[in-house]
Protein backbone atom coordinates (compact mmCIF):
# COMPACT_ATOMS: atom_id res chain seq x y z
CA UNK A 1 0.00 0.00 0.00
CA UNK A 2 1.16 3.48 -0.79
CA UNK A 3 2.09 5.57 2.21
CA UNK A 4 1.42 8.72 0.30
CA UNK A 5 -2.28 9.10 -0.46
CA UNK A 6 -3.18 10.07 -3.99
CA UNK A 7 -4.37 13.66 -4.09
CA UNK A 8 -6.06 14.62 -7.32
CA UNK A 9 -5.02 18.09 -8.44
CA UNK A 10 -8.13 20.14 -9.26
CA UNK A 11 -7.78 23.80 -10.11
CA UNK A 12 -10.04 26.03 -8.00
CA UNK A 13 -10.43 28.56 -10.80
CA UNK A 14 -10.49 26.44 -13.97
CA UNK A 15 -12.10 23.14 -12.87
CA UNK A 16 -15.17 23.61 -15.11
CA UNK A 17 -13.10 23.14 -18.28
CA UNK A 18 -12.64 19.46 -17.37
CA UNK A 19 -16.04 18.32 -18.62
CA UNK A 20 -18.73 19.80 -20.94
CA UNK A 21 -21.29 19.13 -18.20
CA UNK A 22 -19.43 21.51 -15.87
CA UNK A 23 -19.31 24.14 -18.61
CA UNK A 24 -23.07 23.84 -19.11
CA UNK A 25 -23.50 24.29 -15.33
CA UNK A 26 -21.33 27.41 -15.38
CA UNK A 27 -23.17 28.80 -18.42
CA UNK A 28 -26.39 28.61 -16.36
CA UNK A 29 -24.79 30.17 -13.29
CA UNK A 30 -23.28 33.18 -15.10
CA UNK A 31 -26.70 34.22 -16.42
CA UNK A 32 -27.03 35.93 -13.02
CA UNK A 33 -24.40 38.52 -14.04
CA UNK A 34 -26.61 39.62 -16.92
CA UNK A 35 -29.90 39.46 -14.98
CA UNK A 36 -28.24 41.60 -12.28
CA UNK A 37 -26.85 44.04 -14.85
CA UNK A 38 -30.29 44.36 -16.44
CA UNK A 39 -31.88 44.98 -13.03
CA UNK A 40 -29.38 47.84 -12.49
CA UNK A 41 -30.20 49.18 -15.98
CA UNK A 42 -33.92 49.12 -15.06
CA UNK A 43 -33.08 50.95 -11.84
CA UNK A 44 -31.20 53.64 -13.84
CA UNK A 45 -34.12 53.93 -16.26
CA UNK A 46 -36.51 54.35 -13.32
CA UNK A 47 -34.27 57.04 -11.81
CA UNK A 48 -34.10 59.00 -15.08
CA UNK A 49 -37.88 58.56 -15.48
CA UNK A 50 -38.35 60.13 -12.04
CA UNK A 51 -35.99 63.00 -13.06
CA UNK A 52 -38.23 64.07 -15.92
CA UNK A 53 -38.67 63.87 -19.68
CA UNK A 54 -35.31 65.24 -20.86
CA UNK A 55 -33.34 63.04 -18.44
CA UNK A 56 -35.27 59.96 -19.54
CA UNK A 57 -34.95 60.71 -23.25
CA UNK A 58 -31.19 61.25 -23.02
CA UNK A 59 -30.96 57.92 -21.16
CA UNK A 60 -32.76 56.12 -24.01
CA UNK A 61 -30.60 57.98 -26.57
CA UNK A 62 -27.47 56.72 -24.75
CA UNK A 63 -28.60 53.13 -25.42
CA UNK A 64 -28.87 53.82 -29.15
CA UNK A 65 -25.30 53.09 -30.16
CA UNK A 66 -23.52 49.96 -31.36
CA UNK A 67 -22.35 49.19 -27.80
CA UNK A 68 -25.81 49.60 -26.33
CA UNK A 69 -27.31 47.32 -28.98
CA UNK A 70 -24.50 44.75 -28.59
CA UNK A 71 -24.79 44.80 -24.79
CA UNK A 72 -28.57 44.36 -24.83
CA UNK A 73 -28.24 41.54 -27.38
CA UNK A 74 -25.82 39.69 -25.07
CA UNK A 75 -28.17 40.28 -22.10
CA UNK A 76 -31.07 38.95 -24.20
CA UNK A 77 -29.16 35.74 -25.04
CA UNK A 78 -28.35 35.09 -21.37
CA UNK A 79 -31.90 35.99 -20.28
CA UNK A 80 -33.27 33.40 -22.72
CA UNK A 81 -30.68 30.88 -21.47
CA UNK A 82 -31.79 31.52 -17.89
CA UNK A 83 -35.43 31.02 -18.93
CA UNK A 84 -34.90 27.76 -20.83
CA UNK A 85 -32.56 26.25 -18.22
CA UNK A 86 -34.96 27.32 -15.44
CA UNK A 87 -38.01 25.78 -17.15
CA UNK A 88 -36.16 22.59 -18.11
CA UNK A 89 -35.62 21.66 -14.44
CA UNK A 90 -39.18 22.47 -13.31
CA UNK A 91 -40.20 18.75 -13.22
CA UNK A 92 -37.52 18.29 -10.52
CA UNK A 93 -38.61 21.37 -8.56
CA UNK A 94 -42.38 20.98 -8.99
CA UNK A 95 -43.25 17.30 -9.50
CA UNK A 96 -47.00 16.80 -10.05
CA UNK A 97 -48.42 13.59 -8.59
CA UNK A 98 -51.75 12.19 -9.82
CA UNK A 99 -52.78 9.23 -7.67
CA UNK A 100 -49.84 6.83 -7.61
CA UNK A 101 -48.28 8.19 -10.80
CA UNK A 102 -46.21 11.28 -11.49
CA UNK A 103 -47.16 13.50 -14.42
CA UNK A 104 -44.42 13.06 -17.09
CA UNK A 105 -41.89 15.90 -16.84
CA UNK A 106 -42.34 16.96 -20.46
CA UNK A 107 -45.88 18.19 -19.71
CA UNK A 108 -44.67 20.36 -16.82
CA UNK A 109 -41.89 21.83 -19.00
CA UNK A 110 -44.29 22.37 -21.92
CA UNK A 111 -46.79 24.16 -19.64
CA UNK A 112 -44.05 26.56 -18.49
CA UNK A 113 -42.97 27.26 -22.09
CA UNK A 114 -46.61 27.88 -23.07
CA UNK A 115 -47.14 30.36 -20.22
CA UNK A 116 -43.79 32.01 -21.05
CA UNK A 117 -44.85 32.56 -24.70
CA UNK A 118 -48.32 33.85 -23.75
CA UNK A 119 -46.92 36.25 -21.11
CA UNK A 120 -44.22 37.53 -23.51
CA UNK A 121 -46.73 38.13 -26.33
CA UNK A 122 -49.16 39.82 -23.89
CA UNK A 123 -46.43 42.20 -22.69
CA UNK A 124 -45.32 42.98 -26.27
CA UNK A 125 -48.97 43.72 -27.12
CA UNK A 126 -49.48 45.85 -23.98
CA UNK A 127 -46.25 47.76 -24.73
CA UNK A 128 -47.49 48.55 -28.25
CA UNK A 129 -44.68 46.61 -29.93
CA UNK A 130 -47.12 44.56 -32.00
CA UNK B 1 -31.73 24.12 15.53
CA UNK B 2 -29.09 26.46 14.20
CA UNK B 3 -30.39 29.80 13.06
CA UNK B 4 -29.82 30.46 9.39
CA UNK B 5 -30.87 33.14 6.93
CA UNK B 6 -30.54 30.67 4.07
CA UNK B 7 -34.28 29.98 3.54
CA UNK B 8 -34.96 33.72 3.16
CA UNK B 9 -32.29 34.44 0.57
CA UNK B 10 -32.96 31.13 -1.18
CA UNK B 11 -36.68 31.88 -1.54
CA UNK B 12 -35.83 35.34 -2.92
CA UNK B 13 -33.40 33.64 -5.32
CA UNK B 14 -36.04 31.16 -6.49
CA UNK B 15 -38.80 33.76 -6.79
CA UNK B 16 -36.46 36.09 -8.68
CA UNK B 17 -35.28 33.30 -10.99
CA UNK B 18 -38.83 32.32 -11.84
CA UNK B 19 -39.87 35.93 -12.45
CA UNK B 20 -36.71 36.49 -14.56
CA UNK B 21 -37.40 33.32 -16.57
CA UNK B 22 -40.88 34.54 -17.49
CA UNK B 23 -40.21 38.29 -17.85
CA UNK B 24 -36.53 39.11 -18.44
CA UNK B 25 -36.33 38.11 -22.14
CA UNK B 26 -39.35 40.18 -23.18
CA UNK B 27 -38.33 43.18 -21.03
CA UNK B 28 -34.80 43.12 -22.51
CA UNK B 29 -36.43 42.93 -25.95
CA UNK B 30 -38.37 46.17 -25.22
CA UNK B 31 -35.08 47.93 -24.41
CA UNK B 32 -33.42 46.41 -27.49
CA UNK B 33 -36.26 47.69 -29.71
CA UNK B 34 -35.76 51.16 -28.19
CA UNK B 35 -32.00 50.88 -28.79
CA UNK B 36 -32.44 50.13 -32.50
CA UNK B 37 -34.81 53.10 -32.85
CA UNK B 38 -38.10 51.16 -32.85
CA UNK B 39 -39.17 52.08 -29.32
CA UNK B 40 -42.59 50.59 -28.53
CA UNK B 41 -45.09 53.18 -27.32
CA UNK B 42 -44.75 52.07 -23.67
CA UNK B 43 -41.08 53.11 -23.77
CA UNK B 44 -42.09 56.73 -24.57
CA UNK B 45 -41.71 59.03 -21.57
CA UNK B 46 -45.40 59.94 -21.15
CA UNK B 47 -46.67 56.34 -21.30
CA UNK B 48 -43.95 54.85 -19.11
CA UNK B 49 -44.41 57.66 -16.58
CA UNK B 50 -48.16 57.01 -16.50
CA UNK B 51 -47.48 53.27 -16.05
CA UNK B 52 -45.06 53.92 -13.15
CA UNK B 53 -47.52 56.38 -11.59
CA UNK B 54 -50.25 53.71 -11.35
CA UNK B 55 -50.15 51.47 -8.25
CA UNK B 56 -50.05 48.32 -10.38
CA UNK B 57 -47.13 49.66 -12.43
CA UNK B 58 -45.28 50.56 -9.23
CA UNK B 59 -45.85 47.08 -7.82
CA UNK B 60 -44.73 45.43 -11.08
CA UNK B 61 -41.56 47.53 -11.42
CA UNK B 62 -40.67 47.10 -7.74
CA UNK B 63 -41.16 43.30 -7.87
CA UNK B 64 -39.12 43.00 -11.08
CA UNK B 65 -36.19 45.15 -9.96
CA UNK B 66 -36.00 43.87 -6.37
CA UNK B 67 -36.43 40.17 -7.14
CA UNK B 68 -34.05 40.26 -10.15
CA UNK B 69 -31.46 41.89 -7.87
CA UNK B 70 -31.87 39.34 -5.05
CA UNK B 71 -31.83 36.47 -7.54
CA UNK B 72 -28.62 37.75 -9.14
CA UNK B 73 -27.00 38.51 -5.75
CA UNK B 74 -27.53 35.02 -4.34
CA UNK B 75 -26.49 33.23 -7.53
CA UNK B 76 -23.44 35.50 -7.91
CA UNK B 77 -22.38 34.58 -4.36
CA UNK B 78 -22.41 30.86 -5.27
CA UNK B 79 -20.85 31.49 -8.70
CA UNK B 80 -17.93 33.48 -7.26
CA UNK B 81 -17.21 30.48 -5.02
CA UNK B 82 -17.27 28.27 -8.13
CA UNK B 83 -14.78 30.61 -9.82
CA UNK B 84 -12.38 30.04 -6.91
CA UNK B 85 -13.11 33.05 -4.70
CA UNK B 86 -13.35 31.54 -1.21
CA UNK B 87 -14.09 34.64 0.92
CA UNK B 88 -17.77 33.71 1.18
CA UNK B 89 -18.62 35.85 4.22
CA UNK B 90 -17.27 39.03 2.60
CA UNK B 91 -18.83 38.17 -0.79
CA UNK B 92 -22.21 37.54 0.88
CA UNK B 93 -22.15 40.90 2.68
CA UNK B 94 -21.24 42.78 -0.52
CA UNK B 95 -23.76 41.16 -2.89
CA UNK B 96 -26.66 41.28 -0.41
CA UNK B 97 -25.85 44.91 0.49
CA UNK B 98 -25.99 45.85 -3.22
CA UNK B 99 -29.33 44.04 -3.58
CA UNK B 100 -30.72 45.71 -0.44
CA UNK B 101 -29.52 49.14 -1.58
CA UNK B 102 -31.05 48.61 -5.04
CA UNK B 103 -34.34 47.55 -3.44
CA UNK B 104 -34.40 50.69 -1.31
CA UNK B 105 -33.43 53.02 -4.18
CA UNK B 106 -36.10 51.53 -6.47
CA UNK B 107 -38.67 52.23 -3.75
CA UNK B 108 -37.49 55.85 -3.41
CA UNK B 109 -37.60 56.39 -7.20
CA UNK B 110 -41.11 54.91 -7.42
CA UNK B 111 -42.31 57.19 -4.62
CA UNK B 112 -41.00 60.22 -6.58
CA UNK B 113 -43.10 59.32 -9.64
Amino acid sequence: MSRRPYVREVSKTRWYFRHPRYLRYMSREITCIFIGAFALLLLCALGRLADGQSAYESFVAALQGPWGIFGLLVVLIFAVHNATSWFNVTPKALPVQIGEEFLPGKFIVAAHYAVWIVVSLAILFFAGAM
Amino acid sequence: MAKSNKPIVWSLFAAGGTLAAFLAPVLVLLFLLAAIGHAPSLMQYSQLHAFAAHWFGKLFLFAVIALFLWHAAHRLRVTLHDFGLRQDAAVAVIVYLIAAAGTLVSMLYLLQI
